[in-house]
């Protein structure tokens, strides 16, 4: 008996943290010029819009203690920015080709995208 | 968000925005912005809570930043007031560097405190581990024994103390749907600790159900304690590899000594302007890139461009900022400062080198995406698996060895490391990697393509014969007829407005034999053949036999004399007038020292050296010869080299192009790999992926063999991270129960991972030290 239950719930857990981790829905903000970026357990917003050709400033406040996020990382921009807690980070990008552009913690836990339209 | 202080004109209204922190509702910010119009001084002020920044209007004479972050701190919230220098730039590296400290520190205390409270717990948890074996043990050992009740009292710091970060990380990190590193320990040790504590709080209860009387209160804490000791030893590597970095960082002089209106003022670097006159004396420091106006020297520049012989630099040479200068005092006129000298363009590119991502990384980073959930789920599979064959402690501490084991940082660190150390090597011996992806493609060189001049040759070719010709129809006899003073005045007056090197060696030439020149009007150069120009109200060209050809002007009576000297890897120039022949000027340049023994290295390493130039086949022909290169695009006019590089690269082989960077960036940016050497001028830095600081060819060789020692460090750093995980993951789960009854005991597993993280970073920290 004990053991259907475990192996009920150990079922049910898996699709849990399936659906917990992977069935989230991403949602884009859109960017005209600039915008704050949360880092928090993450980057909220995860996924954002920036026009092409023009520039636009973002705003990185960290509050999470976890030195994993200390470090900002956008490859494909060759950015790597020092985040001291609670103090705000400026950058700013001016792409100039359209595409989706990831950009990390730096131990590539944490994910975001950047999407260039 | 940074906005430059603006002052008003009268210096009593000044305006300024800053960030505040702590913020958590819009009333705050109005609260805030309350209190700081009611604060005296202040003109006006917004606080946005959306941006998180406050905009104040106050006048400096009476109220102070300082005053405007107390006043929001008085009443509980934070204003990030910095103190930056003109140009908006706080020193982030020293602000990194100062908070990295403190972490260290606390750290250690951390480890120190729970390895402490680790043995403690182990040893009072010897009897509840081993049983009646603990009759073997020595006496002293088996009266040590703790009570549960102490143990778990023990722990707690060791969890929420030394450990908290990882349960705080992982709270936030579930907030946001998001797993990471963290997440496992939590999970793993998180379980450990609460049947421990509820077996201790609830003994008779839970044994009533069935759950056995096993305490996990060690295993909690000798993970924790493993992994912050592992942590502890990471930082203080991973440290390291930005020593490179730093060390450009503080080559920076800290004053110059300025002459303004007469007065030589020492003053600091960033009050040093472009056209300021600045003395250096032996010894000392140059603080910014200039010109020499006056005096000459030896300057060591061996830590920007890795040449290790002091370079002479006379009236005219170009002097770069954080040399030393080694024997006379000279002045000079700054040309670059502050972010625009050498110096600061290599720290940019470095930082940007760094930064960048290799392709070699993208498996990594797929995957690193997945990982954390996917042990997750596999941890729920060993633990129902075992409960279900095994028994409920198997369960238990399988799937904390299996939590504890999995290491998604060995994959997140292995190729940056890599590349942040093979970057910084590479920038202390004088070779700028644009980006990780050069560095990483270099690696696969099968082709490199040199340009002949001012790459396998110094560029400055001098004159060696001039050649009248002979008067139409008398028979040709070299050195007769015509003056040859005379076709060299010419030659000379028409190219005095050229940049051309070949140029510069003709008027070099007429110099040198005190020949005056005349003035030239009509002057057109076409670029790959030559020049035209009036002279004495005369037209003249004067070129290659491409121009010839163009002109119409046939060279036959002089074939046999152009065949001599071309074979000699001269280069021919033949002057006319729109109608007749009237001289040939041969000029040769001389190969480089290191040419020879660079070709040679380079067939060892298999990899296809190719000359190109513009020089016609015969001439081309020979000096490839006499360095040791078989393939040759020869007549190859600049424009066109770039159309040759991508008819290589069809075969599907790597092709490098090795110029100097100056009117050849078309090529440097066509090749897969654009190596431009002994420049650092933007364009060719921006072309190319690799750019050298010397002229030794050598360092052509070095950084591929940089590349190929960066990318073997980052192979065997993946396939260490991946192979790690893809082996110690089943072992965790049992795999090895059922052959050899062997299971993975979750400390085991705590130092696994704790050590692999350390090896990687050692393994890319082993670069600073290769053989190159």
């Amino acid at each position: 008996m004990d053991k259907i239950i475990v192996t009920i719930t150990g079922i049910l857990s898996i699709l849990g943290i399936y659906w917990f981790f992977f069935g989230k829905k991403e949602e884009t903000a859109q960017i005209s010029s600039a915008a704050t970026i949360i880092v928090d357990g993450g980057y909220k917003p995860k996924s954002f819009k920036i026009p092409q050709d023009k520039t636009t400033t973002i705003i990185f406040l960290r509050k999470d203690g976890n030195t994993c996020l200390e470090d900002l990382i956008i490859p494909d921009f060759k950015i790597k920015k020092y985040l001291p807690m609670h103090t705000p980070v400026t950058i700013t990008l001016s792409p100039k080709k359209p595409g989706i552009y990831n950009f990390h913690c730096g131990m590539n836990m944490f994910h975001g995208t950047i999407e260039v339209a | 968000m940074w906005i430059p202080d603006q002052v008003g004109d009268d210096k009593k209204n000044m305006k300024t925005s800053f960030p505040i922190v702590g913020m958590h509702c819009a009333s705050c910010a109005k609260l805030i912005e309350k209190k700081l119009t009611k604060t005296s001084g202040v003109k006006s002020a917004a606080v946005n809570y959306g941006s998180e920044q406050a905009t104040v209007e106050y006048d400096p004479t009476i109220a102070t930043k300082m005053v405007l972050s107390q006043a929001i701190s008085d009443i509980g919230y934070k204003a990030i007031i910095e103190n930056r220098d003109s140009e908006g730039r706080t020193s982030a590296d020293e602000q990194k560097e100062a908070i990295k400290r403190k972490e260290l520190q606390l750290l250690k205390r951390k480890v120190t405190v729970s390895s402490i409270l680790t043995i403690l717990i182990l040893l009072g948890s010897l009897n509840h581990m081993f049983g009646d074996l603990t009759k073997a043990f020595p006496s002293f050992l088996r009266y040590f024994e703790i009570p549960p009740l102490i143990l778990l009292l023990l722990t707690l710091p060791v969890l929420f103390w030394s450990g908290s970060e990882f349960f705080k990380a992982s709270w936030s990190g579930l907030k946001n749907r998001a797993a990471s590193m963290d997440t496992l320990i939590a999970v793993g040790t998180g379980a450990a600790f609460l049947y421990s504590a509820a077996f201790t709080l609830f003994p008779s209860q839970l044994m009533a159900l069935g759950f056995p009387d096993t305490m996990y209160f060690d295993t909690a804490a000798v993970v924790i304690t493993l992994i912050l000791l592992g942590r502890y030893f990471e930082a203080k590597a991973k440290a390291h590899t930005s020593d490179a970095l730093k060390k450009l960082l503080n080559l920076q002089a800290k004053t110059a000594r300025v002459i303004r209106s007469g007065k030589e003022l020492d003053m600091p670097i960033a009050e040093v302007k472009t056209g300021d006159i600045v003395r250096v004396r032996p010894g000392e420091k140059i603080p910014v890139d200039g010109i020499i106006t006056e005096g000459a020297s030896n300057i060591d520049e061996s830590m920007i461009t890795g040449e290790s012989m002091p370079v002479n630099k006379r009236l005219g040479d170009q002097v770069i900022g954080a040399t030393i200068n080694k024997s006379g005092s000279f002045l000079f006129k700054a040309t670059g400062v502050g972010a625009d000298t050498m110096l600061s363009r290599i720290v940019t590119m470095v930082a940007e080198a760094q930064s960048s991502r290799a392709p070699i990384q993208r498996l990594a980073d797929i995957v690193s995406g997945y990982f954390v959930p996917i042990v997750l789920i596999i941890a729920a599979i060993t633990f129902v698996a075992w409960y279900d064959f095994g028994t409920f402690t198997q369960a238990l501490t399988n799937m904390i060895a299996v939590l504890v084991i999995a290491c998604p940082c060995a994959m997140g660190l292995a190729t940056p490391t890599a590349i942040m150390v093979g970057t910084g090597r590479g920038a202390a011996m004088g070779i700028l990697i644009k980006d990780a992806e050069s560095l990483e493609v270099a690696n696969k060189i099968k082709t490199i393509v040199f340009d002949k001049t001012g790459t396998l040759t110094n560029g400055k070719p001098v004159v060696t014969d001039v050649i009248p010709a002979p008067e139409p129809g008398s028979h040709w006899i070299p050195g007769q007829a015509r003056n040859d003073k005379d076709i060299l005045q010419l030659a000379a007056s028409l190219e005095q407005g050229s940049e051309h090197s070949l140029a510069e060696s003709i008027v070099t030439k007429a110099k040198e034999r005190a020949v005056s020149l005349s003035p030239v009007s009509k002057f057109k150069a076409t670029s790959g053949m030559g020049v035209s120009g009036v002279v004495k109200n005369q037209s003249f060209i004067f070129g290659n036999r491409a121009l010839m050809g163009v002109q119409k002007i046939a060279v036959g009576s002089i074939e046999e004399i152009l065949k001599q000297l071309e074979t000699q890897g001269k280069t021919v120039m033949i002057l006319a007038t729109n109608k007749k022949l009237l001289g040939i000027f041969a000029v040769a340049d001389t190969l480089k020292p290191s040419a020879i023994e660079t070709i040679e290295v380079v067939k060892k390493m298999n990899i296809t050296p190719w000359m190109v130039t513009g020089d016609n086949e015969t001439t081309a022909q020979a000096i490839a010869k006499h360095v040791g290169i078989e393939n040759v695009l020869a007549g190859v006019l600049p424009d066109q080299k770039a159309q040759k590089i991508k008819e290589l690269k069809t075969s599907g082989n790597i092709v490098a192009f090795a110029g100097d960077g100056i009117n050849d960036a078309p090529a440097l940016a066509q090749a897969d790999v654009g190596i431009a050497m002994g420049t650092g001028t933007d364009v060719a830095m921006e072309s190319a992926g690799i750019t050298l600081l010397n002229k030794d060819l050598r360092s052509i060789i070095s950084a591929i063999k940089l590349s190929r020692a960066t990318v073997a460090v980052i192979k065997q750093n993946l396939f260490w991270a991946f192979g790690y995980n893809i082996i110690l993951i089943p072992i965790a789960m049992g795999a090895l129960y059922p052959p050899f009854k062997l299971l993975l005991n979750p400390a085991l597993a705590a130092f696994a991972m704790a050590a692999s993280s350390v090896s990687v970073v050692s393994n890319s920290l082993r670069l600073k030290s290769s053989r190159i």
